[in-house]
C-alpha cells in the first residue's frame, strides 16, 4: 500500500472511531435545540423527535412570563462584563507584581495563591456567602454578585506567567528613559500581554456567565436574577415548563458559543501559553 | 557631557560577590571598553553605573556627582541594550519619542530631538514601522537613535553588536565610532570581542572574576601586557604561551630554555630576575615571529593546518603542549610544507612567571 493509501486508511479508522463520541456529545445539545422549539405536550410524547418543531416563541413568551428571562439575560450581561474587566485590572496588576519586582514575602503570597487553587469552591462558597450576607448584610447588590468572585488565582497566575516571559530589557529601557513604573506597565507590559488578555477575558467571562451557585445563594431578589438563577427557579415551580427552560438554556448557550467558535484561537493559544519556550 | 568615577565599587548577591572594589576613571568624552569573558562581571559593572542595579559598596560619582542611590533616569545617561529593547508594539517613531512623552517633554522639542537622532543615523525613511519589520541593523540603529534623544552626558552600550552578523558588526562599528565622534559624549561600552574593544576604546579595562586586570589604550595593552590573562585577551589570533626553564639570570639577563623545542635557548633582558630553575611562561604573538636565523632562537614545528587567507596566513602547529601554536606568515603560497623552522625575537618575547604576573 502506498503511503497516502495509508494516510488515507488511518485517517478513516479515526474516523470511524471519534465520529459517535462526537454523536454522543452532541446529542445533548441537539436535543436541547429540538426541545426549545416544542410544546411542553411534545417533548413528552411517546414518540421520538429528532427535529425541530415550530414553538420556539411561545417557548421563550413563556419563560419571559415567568421569570422575567430578558432582564436576567440583561443582570447576567452586566455581571460578566463588569465582572471580567475589573478582575483583568486586578489580576494583570497583581500578575506583574509577582513577575516584576522583588518584594518580603514573595513566595509566600505566591505560594498562598497557588494554595487556594486547591481548595474546591464548595469549601469557600458557605463562610463567603456568611460574611457577604450576614457580617455585611451585602445580600442582593451588584457588589455582592461581582466583587466576592472577583479575586481568580488562576487568572493571577496566567498574567504572571505572561509578564515573565517578557525579556526584562525592555522595562529596564523605559526605566533608564524616566518612565514611571505604572506608565511602563500600563504601556509597555499590558499591550505585549494583550493574547494572554484577550484568552483570560474569556475564560473570565465564561466563568461568570456560567456561575450558578453563587448567585442562586446570594440573590433572593428576583430583579438581582442572573440567568442560569432564572431558569433553574422554574423547575421548583408546580407546573414546570421544560419548553421554556430549553428555549433559556439556548438563549444562554448560544452567544457563547458563537463567541468561542469566533476567538478560539485566542482561548486555545491562552490556554497553552507557558506550555512551550 | 561628564567624567564618570568609580570607587571601590562592590557588586554582591547575598554572600557571593561578584565585583570586587573596582576603581576606574573615566574622562569627559572619553570612549571606554569593558571587555573579558562572560561571567566577568562587565554587564553588571555598567548596568550599576546605569542604575539597574543596587551597589553593594563603593561609590560611583557621574559628572562629580555621586548617584548612589540616584534613579537611572536622573543619572543623565542613556543605554542601548544587547537585545535591543525595542518595544515591539510601537513604531520606530514612538519608540524614539517614547520616554520624552512619557515625561511630558514639550512636543516641539520631542519632535526636534526624534528628527535630529532619525537624520544622525539615516533611519528618516523607517518611522512608521515596526521593529519586526525592521533588519537587524536598523533595530539596532533604533535602539542607538532612542539613546541619542536623551541628549545624555553618558552613553552605556551593553554588547551592542553581539546579536549581528560579522559583516553587519563591521558596519555598525564604524557608525558607533563616527558617532562618537559627532557627539563627542563620554562612551562606556561593553563588549567580550576583544576586537571591538581595539577598534573602538580611547581606553580598555580588561576584566577577569569581578577584578580588573589592566587599564590602558589599546596599543598599550596589546605591546605591554602585564599578565597572561591579558596577554591572550588582546590580539586576535591570540598569543601564543610556550613553556620554559629558566637556566640563568644575572640581574639584567636571563636565559631560557623552551620546553619540547629541542633545547632552544632565548636570551633576554630582564632585571626582575627569575633564579634559574624556575619554570616560566614565554608569550609570541602570532605575527611577531620572523624568518629562521633572524630571532634570538629558532624553533622548528610540524605543521598541521595552514589557512590561507590571501594576504597573509595562519599555520597551526603542534608543539607538544595542549594549545597549537599559531605562526602569522606574509607570503601565503609556501607549498606543502611539513615542517617549519621560525625564529623568536627577543624584543618581542613576553615571559610571565608561574603565576600569570608579567616579569620584565
Amino acid at each position: 500500500m502506498t503511503r497516502s493509501g495509508q494516510n488515507r486508511l488511518r485517517s478513516f479508522t479515526l474516523h470511524a472511531l471519534l465520529a459517535p463520541l462526537a454523536v454522543v456529545w452532541l446529542f445533548p445539545l441537539w436535543m436541547m435545540a429540538v426541545f426549545s422549539t416544542m410544546p411542553d405536550h411534545g417533548i413528552f410524547s411517546s414518540d421520538v423527535v429528532l427535529w425541530f418543531g415550530t414553538s420556539f416563541t411561545d417557548n421563550v413568551r413563556n419563560l419571559q412570563a415567568d421569570t422575567d428571562f430578558m432582564r436576567a439575560l440583561t443582570v447576567s450581561v452586566f455581571v460578566g462584563v463588569v465582572y471580567t474587566v475589573l478582575s483583568v485590572m486586578l489580576t494583570s496588576m497583581a500578575g506583574w507584581a509577582l513577575a516584576r519586582y522583588r518584594f518580603l514575602g514573595k513566595t509566600a503570597v505566591l505560594g498562598i495563591i497557588l494554595g487556594t487553587i486547591t481548595l474546591p469552591y464548595f469549601v469557600v462558597v458557605i463562610p463567603q456567602f456568611v460574611m457577604v450576607a450576614r457580617d455585611f448584610k451585602l445580600a442582593n447588590t451588584w457588589f455582592a454578585l461581582i466583587v466576592p468572585p472577583l479575586f481568580n488565582s488562576l487568572g493571577v497566575l496566567f498574567m504572571r506567567q505572561s509578564f515573565s516571559m517578557m525579556p526584562p530589557d525592555l522595562f529596564d529601557a523605559a526605566r533608564v528613559e524616566g518612565v514611571k513604573e505604572w506608565r511602563i506597565f500600563l504601556y509597555v507590559a499590558l499591550p505585549l500581554a494583550r493574547p494572554t488578555i484577550a484568552a483570560l477575558s474569556i475564560i473570565l467571562f465564561l466563568h461568570s456567565w456560567n456561575n450558578y451557585l453563587w448567585p442562586l445563594l446570594i440573590s433572593s431578589d428576583r430583579s438581582m436574577f442572573t440567568a442560569p438563577v432564572a431558569l433553574g427557579s422554574l423547575v421548583g415551580l408546580t407546573k414546570v415548563s421544560w419548553g421554556g427552560i430549553m428555549a433559556g438554556a439556548v438563549l444562554l448557550t448560544g452567544p457563547m458559543l458563537v463567541v468561542f467558535l469566533l476567538l478560539q484561537r485566542h482561548f486555545i493559544a491562552g490556554i497553552s501559553a507557558g506550555a512551550v519556550k | 557631557m561628564a567624567d564618570l568615577t568609580l570607587k571601590s565599587v562592590v557588586k554582591r548577591y547575598g554572600t557571593f560577590e561578584i565585583v570586587h572594589g573596582v576603581s576606574l576613571g573615566i574622562e569627559d568624552g572619553e570612549f571606554v571598553v569593558f571587555v573579558g569573558p562572560s561571567g566577568c562581571g562587565k554587564s553588571t559593572l555598567l548596568r550599576m553605573i546605569a542604575g539597574l542595579e543596587d551597589i553593594s559598596g563603593g561609590e560611583i560619582s557621574i559628572g562629580g556627582r555621586v548617584v548612589n542611590d540616584v534613579e537611572p533616569a536622573d543619572r543623565g545617561i542613556a543605554m542601548v541594550f544587547q537585545s535591543y529593547a525595542l518595544y515591539p508594539h510601537m513604531t520606530v517613531e514612538q519608540n524614539l519619542s517614547f520616554g520624552l512623552r512619557m515625561n511630558g517633554n514639550p512636543k516641539e522639542d520631542t519632535d526636534r530631538r526624534v528628527k535630529r537622532a532619525a537624520q544622525i543615523l539615516r533611519i528618516d525613511q523607517l518611522m512608521e514601522r515596526r521593529p519586526k519589520q525592521l533588519s537587524g541593523g536598523q533595530r539596532q540603529r533604533v535602539a542607538i537613535g532612542r539613546a541619542i534623544v536623551r541628549e545624555p552626558q553618558v552613553f552605556l552600550f551593553d554588547e551592542p553588536l553581539s546579536n549581528l552578523d560579522a559583516e553587519l558588526r563591521v558596519q555598525m562599528r564604524v557608525e558607533i565610532a563616527r558617532l562618537h565622534k559627532e557627539l563627542g559624549v563620554t562612551m562606556v561600552y561593553v563588549t567580550h570581542d576583544q576586537t571591538e574593544a581595539m577598534t573602538l576604546a580611547d581606553k580598555i579595562v580588561v576584566l577577569r572574576d569581578g577584578n580588573v586586570e589592566q587599564i590602558g589604550r589599546p596599543l598599550d595593552l596589546y605591546d605591554d601586557p602585564e599578565n597572561t590573562f591579558v596577554a591572550g585577551f588582546v590580539g586576535s589570533p591570540k598569543m601564543n604561551f610556550l613553556a620554559g626553564r629558566v637556566v640563568g639570570a644575572d640581574g639584567k639577563t636571563a636565559t631560557i630554555e623552551l620546553v619540547n623545542q629541542h633545547e632552544a635557548q632565548l636570551k633576554l633582558g630582564l632585571s626582575d630576575a627569575p633564579t634559574p630553575g624556575e619554570e616560566v611562561t614565554v608569550g609570541v604573538r602570532p605575527e611577531h615571529f620572523v624568518d629562521a636565523g633572524k630571532g634570538a632562537c629558532d624553533i622548528t614545528v610540524d605543521i598541521d593546518v595552514a589557512e590561507h587567507l590571501g594576504s597573509t596566513s595562519y599555520v597551526y602547529a603542534g608543539t607538544g603542549s595542549r594549545e597549537p601554536l599559531i605562526i602569522e606568515r606574509e607570503e601565503s603560497r609556501h607549498g606543502d610544507e611539513r615542517r617549519l623552522t621560525v625564529g623568536i625575537p627577543a624584543k618581542r618575547a613576553f615571559v610571565f612567571a608561574g603565576d600569570g604576573r608579567r616579569l620584565r
